[in-house]
């Protein structure tokens, strides 16, 4: 009997690492860990769907032709139900749908739980080209599929905080099976560790117009020194030669934010001060409250008479409208928030 | 009522005012199927152009004419030939005959509904002539704002969907008011609770699809702002409203389907249905909870992960009934006698095709993997394999079934099963390779590819060429069938349900003296 248990173990944990590296041919190379589990979910929801088809299907054939029509006046059973069989086939197919949604459930928290410590970048979409913002201020724009220009270190969790600056996008990563539209006027984020250095292929599944079957890209993965050397010597830093806090600063500088606000110390002037404000949960005069996260800061400068701050009732603040401050532009100083803690 | 010998619901009245004013629910029946067919024609063009592009990309169309037929393709098929080819071209001509009554309950407001057809369709296509439109036939914002001709095409849409709760109305008082005297509700065929369930879909949703295209008008002409975020409205409460409809849409295509397969599998197994009431009560289920799963469209759009985490196991619990249905049907065949005819073909390439179709769309339940799937070919197949697969093989198996009754005239049975071969072959050979293109990463409406992605990809262009010819041969049985077709007789497969007592074709009223029922529909070896 152990012995039994033993060699069923074997056979399982052969069947699934074989499974996984099949996988391979019918999905796409796997970037990392995450890719194989979801594979292994895959083939296992492929081979219950094979085993289904031919129950079914192999059924169906076996009677239709163990039946086939002798004479017309061949005489039928009278068999209208039985329902011990329409229990068990209703059941077993729920135990099994249950089963792959709690699996599928597992897998799908892994990849929408943000790690603390990730390497943030910001990705704006637009008709027909990402563009890549680095903490370090390297700005790079991918429009062709030909050079990779999206460059990130191996082995170290990498969140992109996603926006749009015209209509509807989709970043998908087949290589790391993840994928999440991009939307204008607020965020998404997407976050995924490569576990192996090479050259993955991104694609827009979201469509949005003329030009969506060419709005590719590529992200290279290199070590982490490779990685830092990129960025040192990358020309758009030595153009821009600020950071996104510091350009962020530039720009409330710029817009006149700071005619009302200060940015460095939590003192107010006609509207709160700010620093330290990334995170917090503030009240409104409607007694409402809400985390300030990066969506509401974007919308306390594209709406800002949306909610009023406790304290504030009726002090407006100017609405910007994304051609004053494009919603890049708005990222650039949601970074210059965060960095005054 | 009583009538002339020879005299029939064809040739009784003649003239083409007498059917443009016709209140007969045959007639409108075939009108249906002639608008029905000819922009199933029309869609069916669109398709061969964009598969043609694709075995060669580049070479023909540019992104923006690729586009263009896409939608076109997208809008014909859905609002223009699935919608309405099986409530309300099938249904209108066998419903009353199911039920053995004389017509719907509302014959005038039935006319009305072929005209609401005609008047949006005739709306999108004035699309055409004003630079076209693009936005997929999903017509998601902001895109469908930034671009023209949406609001006509989304005002087409919106007249069509009259068109589709008028018939859903009509057919559920008729249900209700009009079956025969003895036919209580569980000695219904079928088909008719299939359309019921359907009709009660197309009542409660089509409104909402009218009101979310009508905020899109309003915002487009008006500024009004609602899902434009540069008018401060959210892209994303668009795609919620509209898939609350689309996806209970998924059941008006394919509930009143599974209705006629129930029919064919019936009569050609000459066998009683394997439970009846399973079979009723899931349609029933089925068209209950399509209103609670509108989000697995969503699982990536931005919405929340708990809301993703719902749809996802409410959408498993969809599955069961489906896999019920399906489990029954090939336990009808259980010692039956069945006859290889071409409805029946027809039937078992359903059960074949639409097996697949639904597996698949396990696969695209389960949330890790729809992640990486969505909005890929592998969906592409999925549905096709639902709504071709499944949806128009039932069409053209219950066209096949039904034709006799119809015109009273019988087609050729050899070319009829050929189309089958050629549409069923065809079909695999076009979409089994896209489940494989969808896996490894090329996504949808991508009219230019990675070269990798290019010989499954024409693979699946030749099949689309054989379901092509397929259809083609299908055209051709019906019109050599409808010139030179030999008398059919009453009864010409052995069916039991009422429609078989009538003549063929039926008299004006369908039938000489009311049916009386006293048994179920399906009582064979009884
Ligand atoms: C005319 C004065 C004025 C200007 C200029 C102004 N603000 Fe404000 N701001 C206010 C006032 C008053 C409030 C509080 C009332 C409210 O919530 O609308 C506020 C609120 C905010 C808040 C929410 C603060 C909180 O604690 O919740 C943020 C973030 C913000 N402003 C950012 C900016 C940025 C960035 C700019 C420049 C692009 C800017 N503001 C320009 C007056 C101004
Ligand atoms: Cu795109
Ligand atoms: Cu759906």
């Amino acid at each position: 009997m152990r012995n039994l248990l033993a060699m069923y173990s074997v056979l399982l944990t052969g069947l699934f690492t074989t499974s996984s590296a099949w996988a391979e041919r019918i999905m796409p190379a796997q970037g990392n860990a995450y890719a194989s589990e979801v594979d292994s979910l895959y083939i296992f929801l492929l081979v219950a769907s094979l085993i289904s088809f031919i129950l079914v299907i192999g059924g169906m054939m076996y009677f239709v032709l163990k039946y086939k029509r002798k004479s017309a006046n061949d005489e039928t059973p009278y068999i209208s139900h039985d329902h011990k069989l329409e229990f068990l086939w209703s059941f077993i197919p729920f135990l099994i749908f249950m089963f792959v949604f709690a699996w599928g459930w597992k897998l799908f928290r892994e990849a929408r739980t943000m790690p603390k410590n990730a390497f943030e970048i910001h990705v704006t979409g637009q008709k027909w080209a990402w563009n890549f913002d680095y903490k370090s201020g390297v700005s790079v724009t991918s429009s062709s599929s030909e050079e990779a220009a999206f460059v990130i270190p191996v082995n170290k969790p990498i969140k992109l905080i996603m926006t749009s600056k015209d209509v509807l996008h989709s970043f998908f990563i087949p290589a790391f099976r993840i994928k999440q539209d991009v939307i204008p006027g607020r965020y998404t984020a997407l976050w995924f560790e490569a576990e192996k250095e090479g050259e993955f292929q991104i694609f827009c599944t979201e469509y949005c117009g003329d030009l969506h079957s060419q709005m590719l890209a590529k992200v290279r993965v290199v070590s982490m020194e490779e990685f830092e050397n990129w960025m040192q010597t990358h020309p758009s830093r030595a153009l821009g030669q600020m950071t996104l806090a510091e350009r962020g600063k530039y720009l409330t500088n710029k817009s006149a934010c700071t005619a009302c606000h200060n940015f460095e110390s939590s003192e107010k002037k006609i509207g709160p001060g700010l620093k330290g404000l990334f995170g917090k949960e503030r009240q409104f005069e409607d007694g409402s409250k809400a985390i300030a996260n990066a969506d509401y800061i974007m919308e306390s400068i594209y709406e800002p008479q949306k909610k009023y701050v406790k304290g504030f009732g009726g002090v407006m603040m100017n609405k910007y409208l994304p051609k004053d401050l494009s919603a890049e532009q708005v990222s650039w100083i949601i970074e210059y928030i965060k960095s005054n803690k | 009522m009583s009538s002339t010998p020879g005299k029939n619901y064809l040739n009784e009245k003649s003239g083409l005012w007498s059917w443009l004013t016709t209140l007969d629910h045959k007639r409108i029946g075939i009108m249906y199927m002639i608008s029905v067919l000819s922009f199933f024609f029309i869609g069916g063009v669109f398709a061969m152009l964009m598969r043609l592009e694709l075995f060669a990309p580049g070479a023909l169309f540019e992104g923006n004419t690729y586009n263009q037929m896409m939608t076109y393709h997208g809008t014909i098929m859905t609002f223009m030939v699935i919608i309405p080819g099986v409530p309300a071209f099938i249904g209108n001509f066998v419903l009353p005959l199911l039920l053995g009554a004389k017509d719907v309950a509302f014959p005038r407001v039935n006319l009305m509904s072929w005209y609401c057809l005609m008047v949006g369709a005739a709306i999108s296509f004035l699309t055409l002539f004003f630079g076209g439109v693009d936005t997929g036939w999903t017509f998601y914002t902001p895109y469908s704002i930034q671009t023209n001709g949406t609001v006509l095409m989304v005002l087409g849409a919106f007249v069509m969907g009259f068109s589709s709760i008028l018939t859903g109305l009509n057919f559920i008082v008729t249900v209700h008011k009009l079956r025969a005297p003895g036919m209580d509700f569980f000695k219904m065929p079928l088909m008719v609770w299939a359309l019921y369930s359907t009709a009660i879909i197309q009542v409660l949703a089509t409104p909402v699809l009218a009101i979310t295209l009508l905020l899109l008008a309003s915002e487009k002409l008006l500024g009004v702002g609602v899902f434009d975020p540069a008018l401060g409205g959210d892209p994303v409460l668009f795609q919620h409203f509209f898939w609350f409809y689309s996806h209970p849409a998924v059941y008006i295509m394919i509930l009143p389907a599974m209705g006629i397969i129930s029919e064919l599998l019936t009569t050609f197994s000459k066998k009683t249905i394997f439970g009846y009431r399973a079979i009723a009560f899931s349609s029933v289920g089925i068209a209950a909870v399509s209103f609670f799963v509108w989000g697995h469209h969503m699982f990536v759009s931005g919405q929340s992960e708990l809301a993703g985490v719902i749809f996802s196991f409410i959408t498993m619990l969809v599955g069961v009934p489906t896999a019920i249905k399906t489990f029954n049907w090939v336990a009808t065949l259980y010692k039956g006698s069945i006859e290889f005819r071409s409805p029946m073909l027809y039937a078992l390439g359903f059960i074949f095709l639409f097996t697949i179709g639904g597996v698949t769309g396990i696969i695209l339940a389960t949330l890790a993997t729809d992640v990486h799937f969505h909005d890929t070919y592998f969906v592409v197949a999925h549905f096709h394999y639902v709504m071709v697969g499944g949806t128009l093989m039932a069409i053209t198996g219950g066209i096949f079934y039904w034709f006799p009754k119809m015109f009273g005239k019988m087609y050729s049975e050899f070319w009829a099963q050929m189309s089958f071969l050629f549409v069923f072959s065809g079909f695999n050979i076009t979409f089994f390779p896209q489940f494989i293109l969808g896996a490894t990463g090329m996504p949808r409406r991508y009219h230019q590819y990675l070269p990798e992605f290019t010989s499954l990809n024409q693979i699946s262009s030749i099949g689309s060429w054989t379901i092509g010819i397929g259809f083609l041969i299908a055209l051709g049985v019906i019109i050599h069938g409808l010139l030179k077709g030999e008398k059919a007789p009453k009864n010409p497969w052995g069916g039991l349900t009422l429609e078989w007592t009538a003549d063929s074709p039926p008299i004006h009223e369908n039938f000489e003296t009311t049916p009386v029922v006293t048994a179920g529909p399906y009582e064979y070896g009884r």
